[in-house]
């Protein structure tokens, strides 16, 4: 029988030697991505994630995870299995955004247009 | 709250990248040496994955044990605000659990996995948690001191090269700072008050020096492993860097206090700028690690009792047609 420093653990008289079966799969239940908002009107950002039988714990445990340490006004959880997300290998997908400049105020430069016409009309 | 990673100095050498593609090898190394992260789904050699989840596990481990010595004085902390603090700050050990679980789950191992081997004494812990806190002056030293020692190994590692393990510590480090604050408050407070308080950090701090030498574990020996470790940015300090680093920032403020460590050798060498010490006893140590401590047994007979209380409670809110997804990072 272990006697304990800590009442709370000697109250319960547990034997050293006390053996459990293994935690099987699904024991700790599946994961929810968590995430957070600090200030009404912001995103919500991905901040991590909770393990939890159903939403309502998720949320309680996705509460006490991330929203114990400064200020928070909401948080949402999504069971990682609902995410559909794209592939990391399928990146390529974004590489041309980047070249296209037509759809970026940048890609409409006039100044050097207009400064060579009146260069060009001086004095007319 | 969390020392080195124990790598067990008779474990088989392994050749590390037998089998490896020597051209993702080359696009891995390369990518760490940018300074870039990598993250869960991306290549990784074996050696790598294998020695961030001992590593992310153990410090896992470390959390939800090292809540154990401090819990012993929840009930007996003397006053209100103390009390409220010392179940902030334990809260926040079994959170930084739950952090540290979720970025070894990225690497491929479940939850569950991780805890049975907790249980059954496969993986390990930090040693210091093997050892009692007799005294409410004794939880005192253990906040200020091991979690200051915890924050210096902490820092180191969330510059390392595996994403979600720098993003957790991050998290980690910014809650602790509390931690360390409110360590050091209980032990001035203590010797600046009475007589008997006095005496009660003092010899709360004697019993607790040799674990603490021994919290950043022996000297690396010099090998191919560590090596590699340290180029992948697993290992970002040696243990004698982050053990000099302590010393350096903590002795000082322990003998302005007057208190007296119990190393008659312990000195600041102002030539190589390096503190002296007795050896710390590393069979001690190792008799400890490997379950000859005095607390090892409660310890691990009490997270079996918790995840057995726990276990029906779970199973009925367990909804069966679900699967397990491994997180996205």
């Amino acid at each position: 029988m272990i006697n304990s420093l800590d009442p709370r653990i000697a109250r319960e008289k547990i034997n050293e030697d006390n053996t459990i079966a293994p935690l099987t799969e699904m024991d700790n239940w599946e994961t929810y991505e968590v995430f957070h908002q600090k200030k009404r009107g912001e995103q919500h950002e991905h901040v991590g994630i909770v393990h939890a039988p159903n939403n309502e714990m998720a949320l309680l445990f996705g509460k006490e995870q991330y929203g114990r340490r400064g200020i928070s006004v909401n948080i949402w959880v999504v069971k990682t299995s609902n995410v559909f997300a794209s592939d990391y290998d399928d990146a390529d997908i974004f590489e041309t955004v980047p070249d296209k400049q037509y759809r970026e105020a940048g890609g409409y430069k006039v100044m050097e247009m207009i400064n060579k016409y009146k260069k060009e009309n001086k004095g007319l | 709250m969390y020392g080195n990673a124990y790598i067990d100095p008779n474990e088989k050498p392994l050749s590390i990248l037998d089998g490896e593609d020597p051209i993702k090898l080359a696009e891995f190394e390369a990518r760490i040496d940018r300074g870039e992260k990598i993250e869960p789904k991306d290549w990784m050699p074996k050696e790598y994955r294998k020695q961030l989840i001992r590593m992310i596990e153990q410090h896992a481990h470390s959390e939800i044990i090292g809540a154990l010595p401090e819990g012993t004085w929840i009930t007996r902390a003397p006053g209100f605000k103390r009390k409220l603090a010392l179940m902030a700050k334990v809260q926040d050990e079994v959170g930084h659990a739950q952090l540290l679980y979720s970025a070894a789950e990225t690497l491929g191992k479940s939850r569950e996995a991780m805890i049975n081997d907790l249980i059954t004494g496969k993986s390990k812990y930090s040693n210091v948690f093997n050892y009692p806190a007799l005294t409410w002056a004794d939880s005192c030293v253990i906040a200020w001191l091991i979690d200051a020692g915890a924050i210096i190994n902490q820092v180191a590692n969330a510059k390392g090269s595996y994403g979600p393990y720098g993003r957790a510590l991050d998290r980690i480090c910014t809650e602790e700072s509390f931690h360390l604050k409110y360590g050091h408050h209980n032990v001035v407070t203590l010797a600046t008050g009475t007589p008997f308080q006095r005496q009660m950090v003092q010899e709360a701090l004697t019993r607790w020096w040799p674990p603490i030498m021994h919290f950043f574990g022996p000297s690396d020996k010099i090998s191919n492993h560590t090596t590699i470790l340290m180029k992948w940015k697993v290992k970002m300090a040696t243990n004698d860097d982050m053990r000099q680093q302590f010393l350096n920032m903590y002795v000082p403020k322990i003998w302005d206090l007057g208190l007296v460590l119990p190393d008659a050798n312990l000195k600041k060498n102002e030539e190589t700028k390096l503190w002296e010490y007795t050896e710390p006893d590393w069979d001690e140590f190792k008799r400890v690690i490997n379950g000859g401590g005095p607390c090892n047994a409660e310890r691990l007979a009490v997270r079996r009792m918790a995840e057995e209380k726990g276990r029906w409670v779970r199973a009925a809110l367990l909804n069966k047609s679900e699967k397990y997804v491994t997180p996205l990072a």
